[in-house]
């Protein structure tokens, strides 16, 4: 495995956030980490990435204790790019000069992300005027110019179009390919089915559900992952769908 | 007494006439300014994105001494820089009192604190979008600093600017450090004082329609530069 997780435990405001939750991530695989709002989904992902400490419990970097170096091998993009007040093309100059490299090679490297996110003809604009797909793409592959290993994603195609999210899921699928290990975070059922290899079903701060796509996702084991394939909205554990309300009044 | 408009007329004439007298006052004006502004930067700038970026033990209380020396009284300071640089002050050696670079000092002292205490606020803002994309990249505490200085630089202008505002104006403490001595110490605000005590409106008058326009030209350049920052989404 490259990246474990077990018995992680985040509380904030005195509220437990996260509950024993054990994750594996194998090398190379393509994970959706999904679930409702609220369920934990962006946390884990930030404990995963080292952003977060848990309260208990440990992450596990290839059998051995997340460390910054680790962290190096690792990239995030967040749901609203956080882009620098600078063009495209120092935004990903910045990215690249945190990971020492300079001159030809760093140049080299500015010249393919901006052809792979389409964004050669925009490289002097500044970054922050550019529309959200060019804004997300850029930020994916400011990401992936580092290089990373790993590659966690927070629903980096919510709010996109049809357009954008083809983008951003092909250079996705284009790093999965090149062997990047992919971490996703998403509430689209239709992303979920295109890029799915694992997926972690969250629900309440706890994995309700965890396995191969075609397992979660096609025969579901859980009340929440159930729900979410009959396409019944899940409330909780002690009341029933909306669906069932609906059916029960008219 | 001389009527109102007479006064302003006389006033104008003086400023377009380019008088030595006034332009000695006005450059040395300057020259005091702008170097207390800039070494208050030096220190204010990495001081208030320090203490806006990082968590450190003590760190809510700079931030409240900050925003607390943001109204230092400025005769105290004038009177404190006095003593230190008073012959028998443990800064008395260096011979600074009654010259401009005591006037530096004093006006150092009251707008460091405003560049820091804004630059902090400025700085808090920016890194809290930042802080996670940095944390993830690897980005080092010193690349981080001078990144949120250099990417808050347009808000960072208009800083500078209130402080500029506040050491161009100042007389009472400049006036106890440097003496207000002819063609020495003499700067705006004190020459201002001074001829409306002696009478001569004219000069005084003049040299308050100078200040007005430097600190207009001033705040005209920053505003475009700001806007045209704010149109790239660089502000």
């Amino acid at each position: 495995m490259l990246l474990e997780a077990s018995d992680l435990v985040f509380e904030a405001g005195g509220q437990r956030l996260l509950c024993g939750v054990d994750v594996s991530i194998r090398k190379g695989a393509r994970t959706l980490v999904m679930g409702p709002n609220g369920a934990g989904k962006s946390l884990l992902l930030r404990l995963l990435h080292g952003l977060l400490k848990p309260a208990q419990g440990e992450v596990l970097w290839q059998g051995t204790p997340l460390t910054k170096q680790a962290m190096r091998a690792q990239a995030m993009v967040f749901q609203r790019p956080v882009l620098l007040r600078r063009s495209v093309l120092a935004n990903l100059k910045f990215a690249l000069s945190v990971r020492g490299l300079r001159g030809a090679e760093r140049a080299e490297k500015i010249e393919v992300a901006l052809a792979a996110a389409g964004l050669s003809h925009l490289a002097k604009q500044p970054a922050r005027v550019l529309s959200g797909g060019e804004q997300q793409r850029l930020a994916v592959v400011r990401a992936l110019a580092c290089e990373p290993d790993l590659l966690f994603l927070d629903e980096p195609t919510a709010n996109l179009d049809p357009a954008s999210t083809a983008a951003i899921e092909t250079l996705v699928l284009e790093a999965n390919a090149r062997g990047v290990t992919i971490v996703l975070v998403t509430h689209d059922s239709g992303q979920a089915k295109r890029l799915g290899q694992d997926v972690i079903f969250l629900q309440d701060g706890r994995v309700a559900e965890a396995g191969p796509a075609s397992q979660v996702l096609g025969t579901p084991r859980s009340e929440p992952a159930r729900a979410w394939q009959d396409g019944r909205l899940y409330l909780g554990a002690n009341t029933r769908s909306i669906n069932d309300r609906f059916r029960r009044t008219f | 007494m001389d009527s109102f408009w007479s006064v302003l007329g006389g006033a104008f004439a003086l400023v377009f006439a380019l008088d030595p007298d006034l332009l000695e006052i006005i450059g040395l004006s300057m020259r005091v300014t702008l170097t207390a502004v800039l070494f208050a930067c030096l220190i204010g700038l990495p001081l208030g994105a320090a203490v806006g970026a990082f968590r450190f033990p003590g760190r809510t209380l700079l931030a409240v001494i900050l925003n607390a020396l943001m109204g230092l009284p400025p005769v105290v300071v004038g009177l404190v820089v006095y003593l230190l640089l008073s012959a028998s002050g443990p800064l008395g050696p260096l011979r600074l009192l009654y010259t401009p670079g005591a006037m530096i000092i004093a006006q150092m002292i009251i707008v460091t604190p405003i560049v820091a205490a804004l630059t902090r606020q400025v700085v808090e803002d920016i890194d809290r979008e930042y802080a996670e994309q940095f944390a993830s990249l690897g980005v080092g505490a010193l690349d981080r600093l001078l990144s949120l200085l250099w990417d808050a630089r347009y808000s960072l202008l208009t800083v500078t600017l209130a402080g500029f505002g506040r050491a161009v104006a100042e007389v009472g403490a400049v006036l106890i450090v440097g003496g207000n001595i002819n063609h020495v110490t003499r700067v705006m605000t004190t020459t201002i004082a001074l001829e409306t005590s002696k009478g001569n409106l004219q000069l005084a008058l003049a040299l308050g329609v100078i200040l007005l326009l430097i600190a207009f030209s001033v705040n005209a350049c920053v505003m475009a530069l700001r806007a045209s920052a704010v149109r790239a989404a660089y502000a």
